[in-house]
This record gives C-alpha cells, sequence and structure tokens, in this order.
C-alpha cells in the first residue's frame, strides 16, 4: 500500500475551497475507491453521487486534474506515483455539496424532446428496418447520461446565459438518435434549430473526447443533424419555393 | 429530486404514508398516501461482495417489516456464481451469464472444464457429460444437451466455491471463465461489448485473448415482502411490492432473466392494483403525528453524536458478518454467531454518530442505511437457521439435502411488540389450472424433467 495525495473541492453553492487528504491506496483502486476512503477514514460527510461503480450509471461525474471523468473509470496508476491529484465538482452545473451537482438542468431539456413515435406498418402488419440503419442509432444508445460532454462543453459551461436556448451534446445524441431512427415518424430538425440551438455549436470536438463510450458525438449526431438543418431551412430552393407557395416549413 | 424513505406510516394498520429526507437538502418530508408500491431492490450491501448498489440497503424490506408485513423465506439468497474478483475495487461487479451463453467456459488452474464434475441428479438428464456435447449444444441445440456451465447459479456458485477451496482457483481467489481460446476475437467483440470494455478498463484485461478470473458475488434475494400474486398487495392493506422487494415470485432460485419479466409483470399490477384500491378507501387515511415524531427523532439521532462510532467501520464489520458466517454455504453453528454479532453491531449503529450538516451527508445516510440492513441481516440469519434443509439459494453444509417438508413451507418473519417472530407455514395452494404445468417437488426430478426437455427441444 502506497499513500496518495488527493485535493479534493469542498463546499456548497455559496464557495468552498480544495482540501488535502492522504490516504491509502492499494492495487488496482479508482479514484472513487480513494474518495470511499477518505469518507471512511477521514471525512464521512463529504459527499459524491455514485451507484454502479461499473461505468454504467453514469452517476460519478467530476473533474479529475481539471479532466471531466467518471471516478469509477479513472484510475489510479494512471497518475505518477507522487502526483498530487485534484478532484472538483463538474463546473457547467450549480454544486449541490463536495462533488454533487445539480443536473436537473439536462432533465427539463429531455422534456423538450419529442418522443419517438412509430410510423404505420407495412401493408402486411410489420415493421421493418436496414440492419445499417438499426446500426447508426446503436451508437447513441450507448450514452449513460454521465453529463461529461454538458460539463465540457463551452456554449454552456462559459456561458450561463446559453442554457436558455442550447441543450447541448448529450440532446444532440439523443435527437440523432430519435431523427436517424428509421421508424420515427416525428419531425424535430426546425425544433433542434430554433430550440435547441444546435448553431451554437462550433464542433471543437470537446465533447466527443471526453465521452466515456466513445461515441463519436460531433461527427456522428451533431454534424448529421446540422446537415438536415441546412438542408431543409437554408437551402436556397426550398427557401424560395416556401415564398413563393407562402407555406410553412414542411 | 434524490429522496430516501424511512419509515412507513400506518393508521389502524393500514398504509397512511411515507415519512424521509431528501438527499440534496436534507430536509424531512412527509408523504401522505392511500396506497404505496415498494420498488426498492434487494440488501446486498449487507455482504461484502455483491453485484449491486449502494442503494441496494434493504430499505424496502425493513420498512414494510415495520409497518407491519409478513417477510417470506429471506433465506433464499443467490450468489452469481461470475463476479469480477480482481482488482479488489472491482470485486464483485457482475460479469453476465451470457458470456457463459455465448461460448465461455469455467476452469480452475489447472485447466480443467470443473462443471462436468458437479452436475446434481436433478439436472443429469439434460446436462451435457462430455465436452464435445457441450460444445455441440452452442450450435445445435436440439440434438444435444446444455453444457454444466449453465447449471442453475446456485450450482455454479457452490461449484466454484469448491474449487477455490480446494486450491484449484485462480490467483485471486476466483475460477478462470475463458472466452478467449474458444471463440474469435471479433465475435467476443460484437457479442459481449460492454464486457470486453468493462475489463479492459477496470482490470486491464483483454478478453479476447485472456481468460477472466470470476467468483460468486451476492446478487439477489429470492426472498421479501409477502404479497398476493394477482394484485401485487401485502398483508398490510394499502402496501404493494413488485420486483426483488417481492417475495415468492422466484422460489429459492431466480433463474437468470427472469427478474426482468418479473418486474415486467408484477410492476404493472401493483401500480394498477395500488390504483384501484386508492379509489376504492374514501376518506385519506390520517397521519399519526407520534409516528412522524418517532420517525423524525429516530432520523435526527446520529447528529447529536457527532463523537459517536464511524457508520463507516459499523457497515465494513456487518459486510465481514454476513460474508463469513451467512454466505454459499451455512451451518447452524455459523448462523447462531452471525446472530451475536449482528446484535453486537445493533447496539454499535446505535451509536453512530453524525458530522456535518444535513446537506447531501453520506455519512449520515449510511447511519440510517445500516439500520434497515441490520434488520434484513437479521431476518436473513434467522431465516436462514429456521430452515434445516439445502435448496436454491440456501445451503446449509448440517443439512445438505432438500426436505420434502420444508419444501412446502414458507418461513414467515414478522415484527410483533419490537421483535422479530418466525414462523414456518404451509405454502399456499397451487391453483388447479396451474397444477399440470408445475411438476412434483421431487428432488430425484423424474417428473420434472420431461416437460423441460419438451421446452427446450422448442427452442
Amino acid at each position: 500500500m502506497t499513500d496518495v495525495r488527493m485535493k479534493v473541492w469542498r463546499g456548497d453553492a455559496t464557495g468552498g475551497a480544495f482540501v488535502d487528504f492522504t490516504v491509502p491506496a492499494d492495487e488496482g483502486m479508482v479514484v472513487l475507491d480513494v474518495v470511499h476512503r477518505i469518507q471512511a477514514t477521514h471525512a464521512p460527510d463529504l459527499a459524491v453521487r455514485w451507484n454502479c461503480k461499473a461505468g454504467k450509471c453514469g452517476s460519478c461525474s467530476a473533474e479529475i486534474n481539471g479532466h471531466p471523468k467518471l471516478m469509477c473509470m479513472t484510475r489510479m496508476n494512471e497518475f505518477a506515483p507522487d502526483e498530487h491529484i485534484t478532484i472538483s465538482p463538474v463546473k457547467t452545473f450549480p454544486v449541490v455539496k463536495d462533488l454533487v451537482t445539480d443536473v436537473s438542468f439536462n432533465y427539463e431539456k429531455a422534456k423538450t424532446v419529442p418522443p419517438f413515435k412509430p410510423k404505420p406498418k407495412d401493408p402486411d402488419g410489420k415493421r421493418r428496418m436496414y440492419q445499417e440503419d438499426v446500426e447508426r442509432v446503436q451508437e447513441f444508445h450507448k450514452c449513460i447520461e454521465c453529463f461529461l460532454c454538458q460539463d465540457v462543453c463551452h456554449v454552456i459551461r462559459d456561458h450561463e446565459e446559453n442554457k436558455q436556448s442550447f441543450s447541448g451534446p448529450r440532446f444532440f445524441v439523443r435527437l440523432a438518435a430519435l431523427e436517424m431512427h428509421p421508424l420515427d415518424a416525428n419531425d424535430r430538425v426546425e425544433l433542434i434549430r430554433a430550440k435547441h440551438g444546435l448553431g451554437f455549436c462550433n464542433i471543437t470536438k470537446c465533447c466527443t473526447e471526453v465521452c466515456p463510450e466513445d461515441i463519436h458525438i460531433t461527427d456522428n449526431a451533431i454534424i448529421p443533424l446540422k446537415e438536415r438543418v441546412v438542408d431543409d431551412f437554408y437551402d436556397p430552393v426550398r427557401w424560395f419555393l416556401r415564398k413563393l407557395s407562402g407555406k410553412k416549413r414542411s | 429530486m434524490e429522496c430516501t424513505l424511512y419509515r412507513l406510516l400506518t393508521d389502524d394498520g393500514a398504509v397512511s404514508g411515507a415519512f424521509g429526507y431528501w438527499r440534496g437538502s436534507g430536509k424531512l418530508v412527509l408523504f401522505r398516501a392511500k396506497a404505496i408500491v415498494l420498488a426498492t431492490g434487494g440488501v446486498g450491501k449487507a455482504w461484502k461482495i455483491t453485484s449491486n448498489s449502494w442503494e441496494y440497503t434493504g430499505d424496502g424490506f425493513a420498512m414494510a417489516l415495520d409497518a407491519g408485513a409478513d417477510l417470506i423465506d429471506m433465506e433464499m439468497t443467490q450468489f452469481h456464481p461470475t463476479g469480477m474478483v480482481w482488482p479488489t475495487s472491482v470485486r464483485g461487479i457482475l460479469v453476465t451469464e451470457g458470456v457463459r451463453g455465448d461460448g465461455g467456459t469455467l476452469k480452475n488452474n489447472k485447466g480443467e472444464r470443473f462443471m462436468f464434475r458437479y452436475v446434481p441428479d436433478f439436472f443429469r438428464a439434460e446436462t451435457a457429460d462430455t465436452e464435445q456435447e457441450a460444445d455441440r449444444w452452442y450450435e445445435d441445440k436440439r440434438n444435444n444437451r446444455r453444457t454444466p456451465d449453465l447449471l442453475p447459479r446456485d450450482e455454479v456458485a457452490r461449484a466454484i466455491n469448491t474449487e477455490v477451496k480446494a486450491g484449484r482457483g485462480s490467483p485471486h481467489g476466483g475460477v478462470f471463465l475463458d472466452i478467449a481460446t474458444r471463440r474469435s476475437s471479433d465475435y467476443i467483440k460484437r457479442r459481449l461489448p460492454s464486457m470486453y470494455h468493462q475489463f479492459m478498463e477496470l482490470a486491464d484485461v483483454d478478453i479476447t485473448t485472456t481468460a477472466m478470473e470470476v467468483g460468486p458475488t451476492l446478487h439477489y434475494i429470492m426472498g421479501g415482502v409477502r404479497v398476493d400474486a394477482d394484485s401485487a398487495q401485502s398483508t398490510v392493506p394499502g402496501l404493494f411490492a413488485a420486483g426483488e422487494v417481492a417475495g415468492g415470485m422466484h422460489g429459492s432460485n431466480r433463474l437468470g432473466g427472469n427478474s426482468l419479466s418479473d418486474l415486467l409483470v408484477f410492476g404493472r399490477r401493483a401500480g394498477l392494483y395500488a390504483a384501484e384500491y386508492a379509489k376504492r378507501v374514501a376518506r385519506m387515511p390520517r397521519v399519526d403525528d407520534r409516528q412522524v415524531e418517532t420517525a423524525a427523532t429516530g432520523m435526527l439521532a446520529p447528529f447529536e453524536r457527532p463523537e459517536g462510532e464511524n457508520p463507516y467501520a459499523v457497515h465494513a464489520d456487518l459486510a465481514d458478518t454476513m460474508h463469513e458466517l451467512v454466505g454459499i454455504i451455512r451451518t447452524r453453528a455459523e448462523l447462531e454467531e452471525a446472530l451475536t454479532r449482528i446484535g453486537r453491531l445493533r447496539e454499535r449503529a446505535q451509536r453512530v454518530g453524525v458530522k456535518g450538516s444535513r446537506v447531501y451527508n453520506p455519512g449520515w445516510h449510511l447511519a440510517l442505511d445500516l439500520l434497515t440492513m441490520l434488520t434484513v441481516s437479521e431476518a436473513v440469519a434467522m431465516s436462514a437457521l429456521m430452515r434445516q434443509e439445502s435448496r436454491g439459494g440456501h445451503t446449509r453444509d448440517d443439512f445438505p439435502k432438500p426436505d420434502p417438508v420444508w419444501g412446502k413451507k414458507n418461513v414467515v418473519a414478522r415484527r410483533r411488540e419490537g421483535r422479530l417472530i418466525l414462523t414456518p407455514e404451509p405454502l399456499p395452494e397451487l391453483p388447479s389450472e396451474l397444477r399440470p404445468l408445475i411438476g412434483e417437488d421431487k428432488p430425484t426430478g423424474k417428473i420434472v424433467l420431461e416437460p423441460v426437455a419438451a421446452a427446450s427441444a422448442k427452442e
């Protein structure tokens, strides 16, 4: 057992500071294990949200040495033995206490996404999908809602005022999953442009970099959605036809 | 939105509400209700090695018991045979049965596929007895019998336990689960992407080239709140239960995948019948202020003792106790010792102290969870002591065989005047329309095997 030095941010909505802890770490430990050891031996009231400890529930998101990561999937042997490791709460959301933040922004945004609406069945009463269409949306279903992509996205990380009009990468993944679903009949393209604020994204790919499920958020979700918005909304021919017919977007 | 309930409130024996706290603010909250559905899962956190999340603290069982409901067969605990064993920080995390379903096989440190030596008579007729037949079964299920790697979980967990005790285990106290030498890398990555990911990220093990190390992990409690099979209502009017917290659905041994169908069917039923019940009850039940005050005092008591005992230490000792003495193989002496230790831990739990504020305070949460875990642990150990036979998830070294007399009984636990009372009670009669579908409970297996074999041939 070797000792590890941790700097853990402690505080609440009114403010806080990093507190030093030195605890023994065993072979194979992840950062979350060390946080638990700090709780058990030094600070029983240290707040941390966690659940499955296997990278599946998306609860233990934090910033480790400034990088948005899941604490349960960050192994201590990634760091140099004498490294001073900092852990702070995700910055995009308001702090409740210590490492726990209020992520209800995401639940409010989720309510504004129109759900799946199945297309009518084929004449023989069945529904059919091509395997390649299934595979395309499968990637998006891997999302564990850890909100690390939301944390790293500079549109909302550094600009509280954008939260009203921008939903963030997590919801572009969700919207892409629905929009590209071969059996879905809802059209969300105008909504994606106007309400979810897709135009704010300037494809810096930070979200893709931090995704623990390796979803290609920018390439496979955001850019195809941008193409749909452009096709539908900014295509000059379609724009002109709309003017002529006086019809709103279909 | 994160809320933990601590007590159910009753009015003249029927449910009247629930009392608990919001994790975020630490504020106490009272819900008035005519009907309540428990869907709180199990109690894995009372054991040291578990696949369950930290929230599996048995609060549903304990709240139901305290509200006057019956628990049945709490001794029926399922150890999933394949949890991760290394590194210690991931110990217990589930390795899906799908690994074996897709061709993985269990081996000891001599490279033997040891499960062939552990086929009980009950399953012999439907289980392959050569490695060749077992391997053919993956391709042709009609003309071959199932691999013993996929025997029920209790059989596999005990077999692993025996292999490890005999010194044939893996370096970290499990056995090997090998799919690397049996399936192509592409196949493994396509069929088992999350297992590939889990071992790669958490253990630095590439399962397409290296065998996994696995061992038993507490996974599920078959016992639970006694409910009516149709309405999911407990013995307390207005209290319903669905999923793992409800007892009886899976007998002594749940089969893989059955929990999902259980919660889909009985979750819906519990909701429907709870709504129907609530409509039928004309008057909103009265909330008894004394019950609320007692609960509030109990919840806040640990703050009165900031220098009290560390809840994490008491929890660690409880987990050790349950692991050592109420594990896969049980004996009378060990269960009695467990009850003595649980008694001492309860005294310590009464002295547990909490520092800091009520805002998102995990030390406080654990101090309260400890009480429910202790209640349920006591019920499990007492039930295990009472059932003098081995059946499904309950194995008594001193009573190694199933006993047909016990096979017709539930072990019922109730709280009366503060004490936990246990009684064996006869199983409900099987409805006549189901009787032709289910064989007699005969350990020789002759009658039960025919319909099973016929059913599997249809797959």
